[in-house]
């Protein structure tokens, strides 16, 4: 499987596109394949304003086979969340890396984006669990 | 050995549509006598309170009433329709002699607001089923209140608390292996416990140096299900109670599992504080859609002073019901617990007698077993050596056939099986987990696991049978994902808005 380059990722499969302060994330393609998730029924997201630490559980994903928990990939503030996951969780399996976004931090210190996986660590780490 | 059926329905399935459909105006199930009292006036009822129109009632007789539930019946598969191996659940068979106690008229028609003096047989039940459990789980007292294995949970939890309380300390973390059940962190959460998640070793069991690492003077207790959900015994149960009791924590064990156990080993006799009982799953009561259930929660000596109240206590003069216990975590439940329930257990208990018990944990672990051994052959087995009472097999081997844990669930319907428990526990990748249940026979065994070797070889000639299983049920495959994204809660008649 393949991941975008231009994002980092966590080891718990979220992604993290950075931008002036401002990071998306999300989580996988690989998350959100048959074999894992499979199919997205319901997201749980935070509040806008929340703070979190890092890999602190920050909302849950219920799929057809279970629910699971995401994680906060770096310590910082809820600045947005994706409503339209609401009504549309499929948005997640469908595409997972633009209209499935999960929500928008601003990160404490930025300098923490360096530690995150790049695609090519977090291709190794796929392969591990698969 | 016996070979399994290839055909096992040629019967008639009746297509039964909604019962709205059949409602013809004016057709009624009943005669109501004429009114013969005044009519209420209009505004006897203020506006906000009565309805703007008639309910939406299928107008149908009572012959189509009759058929219709019980031509939806025929839909169910049940315990008493054939093997139901769902892992985790112990389905097996309720002795039916547990019936004919509960149509008694000496229990069927007490009621609970009788004084004591009338209600002496009831109470003895009560107590003589507490010393039962008592002596299955090695504990000091048990508390038949809680009405399901979650709330029986939640009242160890409670308990827990009050404990603490009681010393004046506020340990706020419950530390959880991620082989327990799901329900565990559900009740600490509910309690104001924090949940703390430690990891299983690559043997399928908690190791004492990861219970060390996470423990500290934050920790309330630790919860473990022994067997886990692996259906593997957590063999160092005893040095981790030790090791948690050492540090002030208490320990809760998960009953659930106990089909694997009752009669072997005794969990109070290696420290654990707490445990509730699924009277459902190892004592024979019914698992009802949803309930009356029972899950009586049994104590080691330092949590009795915190039992919700009432308990059933014996004296010279008779069975008395205490609520004058001042530490008592108080009230779980109406009246005594779901007195019915308990009844059918005390009817197992008695009926098998201590090696009974002892009897179907021994073969409830064989068929286990039996069902591992030769299931080996054709599916991987994450922890292939001896198991308890499950044992949990996975897709591993069908990745390349594009068949999933869920289609081999499906289309082991078409071969009259319920499925096993699926993708539980999580840690183990598309987890197919199989309780045979002591209650089948040696034929029904062998049945099912070439239905599912069977399926299995399917899988690498025809996947698309499995995909689009089952075939032979009066409903096939339902997309599980749009039911749930979208649900329809409630019919509608074709061209009606909800209203």
């Amino acid at each position: 499987m393949e991941f975008p380059k231009d994002l980092r990722y966590s080891k718990t499969h979220e992604w993290i596109r950075y931008t002036e302060g401002k990071a998306r994330i999300g989580i996988s393609a690989f998350a959100v394949s048959a074999e894992q998730l499979g199919d997205i029924t319901l997201v749980e997201l935070p509040e806008v304003g929340q703070s979190f630490a890092a890999n602190e559980p920050f909302g849950n994903i219920e799929s057809v086979k279970s629910v699971s928990e995401i994680y906060a990939p770096f310590a910082g503030k809820v600045v947005a969340i994706n409503a339209e996951l609401d009504d549309s969780p499929e948005l997640l399996n469908e595409s997972p890396y633009e209209g499935g976004w999960l929500l928008e931090m601003e990160p404490d210190d930025a300098a923490d984006m360096e530690n995150l996986l790049d695609a090519a660590a977090y291709t190794a780490l796929v392969a591990s669990e698969a | 050995m016996s070979k399994a059926p290839t055909k096992v329905t040629q019967g008639l399935l009746h297509c039964e549509r909604p019962i709205f459909a059949a409602s013809v105006p004016g057709r009624s199930g009943a005669s109501l006598p004429t009114l013969d009292v005044p009519e209420p006036a209009a505004d006897a009822w203020p506006a906000a309170l009565r309805r703007a129109s008639t309910p939406h009632l299928p107008e149908v007789s009572e012959p189509q009433v009759v058929r219709h539930y019980t031509r939806l019946s025929q839909w169910n598969f049940s315990i008493d329709t054939g093997m139901y191996p769902l892992g985790s659940c112990t389905m097996k068979h309720n002795p039916r002699v547990a019936d004919v106690a509960v149509g008694m008229g000496e229990f069927a028609r007490l009621h609970p607001y009788q004084p004591e003096s009338q209600l002496q047989g009831a109470l003895q039940l009560l107590w003589e089923l507490e010393q039962m459990l008592a002596a299955v789980g090695g504990f000091s007292r048990v508390s038949l209140q809680p009405a399901a294995g979650a709330h029986g949970e939640l009242a160890g939890l409670m308990m827990i608390r009050a404990y603490h309380t009681d010393r004046g300390q506020t340990r706020r973390r419950v530390l959880i292996p991620d082989s327990a059940h799901g329900t565990n962190p559900a009740s600490c959460t509910l309690n104001g416990f924090e949940a703390v998640q430690l990891e299983t070793s690559a043997d399928g069991t908690l190791s004492p140096d990861t219970v060390r690492a996470a423990l500290d003077d934050e920790v309330a207790a630790i919860m473990i299900t022994n067997p886990n959900t692996l259906g593997i015994f957590e063999k160092h149960v005893a040095e981790i109670a030790e090791m948690v009791r050492g540090a002030g924590g208490l320990i809760y064990m998960d009953g659930a599992n106990l089909n694997a156990i009752m009669g072997r080993f005794r969990p109070g006799d290696v420290g654990v504080d707490a445990m509730h009982y699924n009277l459902h799953k190892t004592f024979g009561t019914p698992h009802g859609g949803g309930g009356p259930g029972a899950g009586p929660v049994g104590v080691s000596e330092r949590l009795v002073p915190f039992l919700p109240v009432p308990t059933v206590n014996r004296s010279k003069e008779g069975f008395t019901l205490d609520y004058g216990r001042p530490k008592s975590v108080g009230r779980l439940r109406s009246f005594f617990g779901n007195f019915g329930v308990l009844l059918r257990a005390y009817v197992y208990m008695r009926e098998l007698g201590a090696p009974g018990l002892a009897r179907v944990t021994d073969l409830a672990v064989l068929n286990a077993n039996y069902v591992r051994a030769r299931i080996r052959d054709f599916v991987h087995v994450p922890h292939p050596d001896m198991c308890m009472h499950e044992v949990v097999a996975n897709d591993q081997n069908l990745r390349s056939t594009g068949a999933t844990t869920m289609d081999v669930a499906k289309r082991l319907i078409d071969h009259g099986f319920h499925p096993p428990t699926v993708y539980f526990p999580l840690v183990v990748h598309g987890a197919m987990m199989i309780e045979p249940t002591e209650t089948e026979t040696p034929d029904e065994l062998d049945a099912f696991i070439e239905a599912l070797r069977s399926v299995v070889e399917e899988a690498h000639k025809q996947p698309e049978q499995l995909k689009s299983a089952p075939h032979v049920t009066g409903i096939g495959r339902l997309d599980e994902a749009r039911a749930a994204r979208k649900p329809h809660l409630r019919y509608q008649p074709a061209g009606e808005d909800e209203s």
